[in-house]
């Protein structure tokens, strides 16, 4: 018996897709519309009239190599 | 499980946001200060020259924002908003991963998650369409410029997803060397098509300099090499102490008898 294995090697359980999914849609519409306000808005589409915050977030939007005007 | 994750990655991502935050401000934001330097010479002494059309939008909005919050609070609030935005979607991803790819600990799964992330969402759309400093760039086509680099984007990410898909189901009946190697050969050639087929976008002015518009393109790869680097190792750590603590060291291996 000297071959037991007493740390087996188990796999993790995978998250269950139906606990993933509020997560995946509800955060991942927040996020997605959070990297839009720095890439995009007040480029090419525009949700707010004005350009500010096209303006403020100008150099960081250059950097992260979004197309920006 | 899934909000913790997500709020490990979110946090990873604003420390990663901070880092580049820094590098940004060393390495991207010289050469700006060039292109915005060349735009206004162009304006001032040929103002019929091409970049025209760009500064008449430039100049109205010049007095919007200063250039001293455009280089601090704004960069430094776009780098850390972007970094947190992307450390949760990353941790998205991760949650759905996790356990659905073999025997590999949270932190491998992690920094290769990272990696892949960095090539497909940055690093092979920016081939294509890469940044550009102010001053590049007519604004009348900005509509079409935005929708062709999306569309990179979303066919690079697609063809990685595909390509490791196809990895998996090939590993089952070939070894894993020939399966990975299929799969990489699949997302080069996808997106290999891509760059061939989608139409070039070339509105660098004349007498731009060449020296200022590399220095720029290598900051902006470089910023996101920083935020990916960051994001892919801390969340690693991050996520390995919450899904998998290491076991208490020497009293746990002295009860195992050998």
């Amino acid at each position: 018996m000297s071959d037991v294995i007493f740390a087996p090697q188990s796999l993790p359980a995978p998250i269950p897709v139906g606990e993933l999914l509020p997560w995946a849609v509800f955060g991942g519409l927040i996020l997605l519309l959070a990297l839009y306000f720095v890439g995009a808005e007040e480029g090419a589409t525009s949700l707010i009239s004005g350009m500010y915050v096209h303006e403020f977030v100008h150099d960081g939007r250059h950097l992260l190599g979004f197309p920006c005007h | 499980m899934v909000g913790r994750l997500l709020l490990r990655g979110m946090l990873a991502g604003v420390v990663a946001g901070l880092l580049a935050f820094g590098f940004a401000k060393v390495f991207g934001e010289p050469p700006i200060e060039h292109a915005i330097a060349f735009e206004e010479h162009m304006a001032h002494h040929h103002p019929g020259a091409d970049t025209d059309n760009h500064m008449k939008g430039e100049t109205d909005e010049s007095e919007l924002v200063s250039r001293a919050t455009q280089a601090g609070l704004g960069l430094f609030v776009a780098v850390v908003v972007y970094g947190a935005a992307i450390g949760g979607l990353y941790a998205l991803v991760f949650a759905f991963v996790y356990g659905r790819f073999g025997h590999l600990s949270p932190r491998a799964i992690a920094a290769l998650l990272a990696a892949a992330a960095f090539v497909s969402f940055v690093l092979v759309p920016a081939l294509k369409y890469p940044a550009n400093p102010p001053a590049v760039g007519d604004p009348d086509t900005i509509g079409t410029r935005t929708a062709l680099y999306f569309a990179m984007l979303v066919i690079s990410v697609a063809a990685l997803i595909f390509a490791i898909g196809l990895a998996r189901s090939l590993a089952s009946r070939y070894d894993g060397w020939s399966a990975g190697l299929v799969g990489a050969a699949a997302y080069v050639a996808i997106v290999g098509i891509a760059i061939y087929v989608l139409p070039v976008v070339n509105e660098v002015p004349e007498h731009f300099s060449a020296v200022v518009l590399w220095n720029f393109r290598v900051a902006s790869l470089g910023l996101h090499a920083v935020l990916w680097t960051i994001v892919g190792l801390l969340f690693g750590f991050l996520a390995e102490r919450m899904l998998a603590p290491p076991p208490r060291g020497r009293l746990y291996q002295a009860a195992i008898p050998r």
